[in-house]
């Protein structure tokens, strides 16, 4: 059983909704992050989401992208990225980790290389934003053959057929996009989304998160009655900006944060109780 | 009149080579490397455009447009001066310039304009470099009364600020771009952004033959006007095309000169901004210098480091300024059909003020880079033969940046 497919289990058993985190890997150093990937599970976090930098990210909000130009401006690689997570395997076994990020660093090192030295450093899944399910065939298959799962994202205007050609492809657990946007957004319609998430749920056969502008505990509890995790990023990296340069203070912070939002996610709400 | 008008709505289609397939690739290049949320959009914008391309009222629409509002067709000139000059082949000028605006940005902006219309979009964005772009989207928004946005980068904005002011009185909003280098293609990661949180009314014109599919191929087809004119004007001057030259940053004005011409065996030349030197890391010249890779929605050549992260780029003239180039280049680069040389920014200049002086018309920037490639081609070359270069805009806007390097206040 993959590391993902346990940790959902394990939650369901318990009743529990997944706390997905994400941080941009380096931001505002690599040794930074290893700290603050400790924090997430201290407060909570079931999965992390590592953002791999990238010089033109064009899905991100404002928030993500100065995080990756902090990162970019200490050269982080993918490379070290892996040396990251491989130190983060050191005492944390359990823990899945999503690496996120766009194409081009993954095809500049090589399909196969990435994903060989993603596996052996300890990553269980990749999110390629800018990878449709058109584009992504061979780049699934070498990331199957070296323990990876991938990924993908489900918007508000993907329709039904398309879902299911995405689930061709898809593993680990479906995200669905909360909004129309970029991440860190501000404009998230609850009731919409609850909707549509409903919606897809039901012709869904791996878990479902729901990411983008989500920002407090009371959005994550409301949004978990038909979600099986929440992503939270923005909000956390821009804790991250905020006290770059005192490290109590962000670990601090990201307490304060993820720590309401999950006691909402530890009693799950079932469909149909609010 | 009549006749002839008829034959171009109709030969909107005549080309063998196929390119691209129908998933939007040119070979291994092109693609829609994007964010699931654009891929709707893009879906309704390449069936929208599909079934129009071939529609007699629309075409019929574009070309009153061309004929009236962009000033179409535009004179094949021939240099008389400049070939007696050179001393080869027979120098002759597709006056791009002399479109509605200054440069051959509008042939594409318009066709995208009355696709938006007829997708009941009411706002439209663009991303631009040099401005030109940004001037040609606001210029077409005003003439179809629809709302308009520029991303521009801000360090385009201190150098372009004369175009600025052009959006600004065509009723545009310009919005700065602080992300990344404050340049083009931040501008496009901004436009981007804007699109994927409005597309329920929002049109986005991309200025090149770049971008997700459809674009690149809408984009050509809409500049193909350009070289379909000039087949036609040598035609009537009994003359046969040798050789085609254009400068290449994106690579439209460039595809819109070649790619009529691409079953027929003229040779042809693109010319990238090689800087400072393309031994130098200063130049923005992704087809000599550049790897594969994946930017902007499509797979293309790219200037990035070894980590494939995107580089800053250097050209003198920020029309060129851009680490990526259109897909459709990188295959005829592959194929062999194109030769993609370069010029650097003191070529470019040189021909800026030979052209300047020897036929009266001050080429852009960007255009002088062609010049200054195809005045070396064409001393090599027979004087029996003609090259045919796309003067693809005016100088005008470059006035302040020539005077500012060659320490001259005006």
């Amino acid at each position: 059983m993959t590391r993902i497919k346990k940790k959902f289990n394990d939650l369901k058993n318990l009743n529990k909704t997944c706390l997905i985190s994400y941080i941009t890997a380096g931001d505002p150093s690599i040794n930074d992050s290893l700290s603050i990937m400790n924090t997430l599970v201290e407060s909570g976090t079931d999965i992390i989401e590592l953002g791999v930098p990238f010089s033109d990210p064009m899905a991100d909000g404002p928030t993500i992208q100065r995080a990756c130009e902090r990162a970019l401006k200490q050269n982080v690689s993918c490379s070290d990225i892996f040396s990251l997570v491989e130190n983060f395997r050191k005492q944390n076994t359990d823990t899945p980790i999503v690496l996120m990020g766009y194409l081009n660093p993954i095809e500049r090192m090589g399909y196969d290389l990435f994903a060989k030295k993603a596996n052996e450093a300890g990553v269980d899944a990749i999110l390629v934003v800018d990878l449709p399910h058109e584009e992504a065939k061979d780049v699934v298959s070498i990331f199957k053959k070296n323990n990876l799962e991938s990924i993908f994202l489900v918007a508000p205007n993907t329709n039904a057929d398309r879902i299911k050609k995405i689930l061709e492809y898809a593993s680990g657990f479906l995200y669905y996009v909360s909004l129309k946007g970029v991440t860190g957004a501000s404009s998230l319609n609850i009731n919409k989304t609850l909707e549509k998430l409903e919606d897809i749920k039901n012709s869904v056969d791996i878990p479902l998160a729901v990411g983008f502008g989500i920002k407090d505990a009371n959005t994550a509890e409301l949004l978990s009655k038909n979600a099986d995790a929440i992503v939270i990023g923005s909000a956390i990296v821009n804790i991250i900006e905020k006290s770059q340069n005192d490290k109590v203070q962000v670990n601090n912070d990201i307490m304060d944060l993820l720590n309401p939002i999950r006691l909402k996610l530890n009693n799950k709400i079932s469909s149909g109780e609010i | 009149m009549k006749n002839s008008q008829k034959k171009r709505l109709n030969d909107f289609n005549l080309i063998k080579y196929g390119y691209p397939d129908k998933n939007g690739h040119y070979g291994k290049f092109g693609g829609t490397f994007v964010a699931e949320t654009l891929i709707e959009p893009l879906t309704d914008l390449r069936n929208m455009y599909y079934k129009l391309k071939d529609d007699t009222e629309f075409l019929k629409e574009l070309y009153f447009e061309y004929e009236n509002y962009v000033g179409r067709p535009t004179p094949l000139y021939f240099a008389e001066r400049l070939t007696k000059k050179i001393d080869g082949a027979n120098i002759f000028l597709k006056r791009e310039d002399l479109c509605h605006t200054g440069a051959h940005k509008v042939n594409n902006t318009i066709g995208q304009a009355i696709l938006a219309k007829k997708m009941g979009k009411t706002r439209i964005i663009a991303e631009t470099g040099a401005g030109q772009h940004g001037v040609a989207s606001a210029t077409v928004a005003a003439r179809l009364g629809m709302d308009c946005v520029v991303f521009m980068g801000e360090q385009d904005i201190y150098r372009q600020s004369q175009n600025v002011y052009r959006m600004k009185l065509l009723g545009a909003e310009v919005v700065p771009v602080t992300s990344g280098s404050k340049t083009l293609k931040d501008a496009l990661n901004e436009a981007l952004r804007d699109w994927v949180t409005n597309v329920d009314n929002t049109f986005y014109i991309i200025g090149t033959v770049a971008g997700p599919s459809p674009y690149p191929e809408l984009v050509r087809d809409f500049q193909a006007i350009i070289g379909r004119e000039v087949i036609q004007q040598m035609q009537e001057l009994d003359k046969k095309v040798d050789a085609l030259v254009a400068c290449v940053g994106g690579g439209s004005n460039a595809i819109g000169l070649f790619y009529p011409f691409i079953d027929s065996n003229a040779k042809m030349y693109g010319v990238e901004a090689a800087g400072n030197g393309l031994e130098t890391d200063k130049h923005s010249a992704p087809l000599n210098k550049g790897k594969i890779g994946v930017l902007h929605g499509n797979r293309t050549y790219l200037l990035e480091d070894e980590n494939g992260q995107i580089i800053e780029t250097h050209s003198i003239s920020a029309g060129l300024d851009y680490p990526g180039v259109g897909p459709e280049h990188a295959l005829l680069k592959d194929l062999g059909r194109v030769e993609y040389g370069s010029a650097t920014d003191r070529e470019a200049l040189e021909a800026f003020h030979e052209l300047s002086q020897v036929e009266g018309i001050i080429p852009a920037l960007e255009t002088s880079h062609a010049i200054a490639y195809a005045i070396k081609l064409a001393s090599k070359m027979k004087k029996n033969e003609n090259i045919v270069i796309n003067l693809s805009g005016r100088g005008d806007k470059d006035l302040n940046t020539v005077a500012r390097i060659e320490g001259i206040e005006i």
